[in-house]
């Protein structure tokens, strides 16, 4: 009589620990849930989402991850260029570097895409690799940039067969011109303004 | 108070729990490649192993004693131990993700680290108090990260430096371990346990 007294508070005892357990955690999974990754969804809002993979990865999201992982640096997004340096380096609390040289090419003025119109022969090869749909056309129609819309990417250039595309700087109009930043941004933007300088580039 | 102190100095120093009593000797030898990870292994062990050995030492005191159950103790203890882990992991995952991006995959790893179990066991056998178990398992888990950290500073060294053929990998990284026991000997005596 006592040994089975003895083994049914022993299974209680432990079942009781068990079930404790598992309620703190069933609580705990339901209470603390979690969607998705909340550091990647916040860098990936931060994205331009031009998804053109001149970061090296296939897209933005996966840039976002990447970044979130710790396991590349902010700096590889030229068409976002310095405005989201500075937010991604404000977002994760870290120092903002200059645009990676390899992937800039110049790209620290901001520039558009032009098509020289009286040499494009319609063949619609830009319109396919336009990441954010600027270019507009038909085949056999001479296409057109809305400048609006165009990032700079440079994607269009390499597909071109007879080359009458080309990058020019954009043209500060009353629409565009913006008041001089303020002294802690530009404190911020040093390490930027030093590559600028050196490439004897625009004044920021 | 002086005898807390000498609680956290034995057990970082003198009774270290990997160099002087072998326990947690996978994580030691597993995740000391890095530094970066050895220090996120090292924080998500002393978080983990100070709440485990305070549960333990509480479920032992009111439950398992009072009954007689005390050849419960391993399984429980694992219980509780698999139980914090997965709760802490939770809380950390929704309140700091960057520190669960630190901590990352150690977090759950703990789990099977032999030092938390051990800790929890020898705090039975010591007969510690609430106070004494809680800073017993935060001072082991305090000499764990500080052997892991040091561990993985000179393993990254003895990577870039010229190990004859024979000695690389595994083999030159138990030699290193060896001589870093045979140094913490040197604690011996400090205290008297």
């Amino acid at each position: 009589m006592m040994l089975v007294i003895e083994i049914i508070t022993a299974i209680v005892v432990l079942v009781g620990i068990a079930a404790f357990f598992g309620l703190i955690l069933g609580y705990a999974s339901v209470r603390f849930k979690v969607e998705g990754d909340p550091i990647t969804d916040q860098i990936d809002s931060l994205l331009p989402q031009t998804q053109c993979g001149q970061c090296s990865f296939a897209g933005c999201r996966p840039y976002a991850e990447a970044i979130a992982k710790g396991e590349i640096g902010i700096n590889q997004c030229p068409p976002g260029g310095k405005a989201t340096i500075l937010a991604l380096a404000d977002l994760l609390d870290i120092e903002p570097e200059p645009l990676n040289e390899e992937l800039a090419e110049g790209s620290d003025i901001a520039t558009v895409a032009v098509i020289i119109e009286k040499d494009c022969i319609g063949c619609t090869l830009c319109i396919q690799a336009c990441p954010v749909d600027a270019i507009v056309g038909s085949a056999k129609h001479m296409h057109t940039v809305i400048e609006a819309e165009c990032t700079g990417c440079d994607l269009c250039l390499p597909p071109c067969p007879v080359d009458c595309i080309i990058m020019v700087p954009i043209k500060e109009t009353p629409t565009s011109w913006k008041h001089p930043e303020p002294h802690h941004v530009v404190r911020g933007l040093q390490a930027i303004a030093v590559v600028v300088e050196t490439k004897g580039g625009a004044q920021p | 108070m002086i005898e807390y102190l000498f609680i956290i100095i034995g057990t970082v120093w003198v009774n270290n729990i990997v160099l002087s009593q072998f326990l947690g000797l996978c994580p030691f030898m597993g995740v000391s490649r890095k530094l970066e990870t050895a220090i996120g292994m090292g924080l998500a062990t002393v978080f983990v192993l100070t709440l485990s050995s305070i549960t333990s030492y509480l479920i032992h005191t009111y439950l398992l004693h009072p009954y007689g159950l005390d050849y419960l103790r391993t399984i429980s203890f694992i219980l509780v131990i698999a139980g914090i882990v997965g709760f802490t992991e939770l809380v950390v995952h929704k309140t700091s993700p960057l520190l669960h991006n630190v901590l990352g995959i150690y977090l759950p790893l703990i789990t099977t680290n032999c030092a938390v179990l051990g800790v929890a066991l020898l705090n039975v056998q010591k007969s510690n108090g609430f106070i004494e178990s809680g800073l017993y398992g935060f001072g082991s888990a305090m000499g764990f990260t500080l052997i892991l950290v040091l561990f993985a500073a000179m393993r990254e060294r003895i990577s870039a430096s010229d190990v004859p053929e024979v000695f690389q990998g595994s083999a030159i990284a138990m030699i290193t371990a060896g001589l870093m026991a045979l140094a913490f000997m040197g604690f011996t005596g400090l205290i008297k346990t």
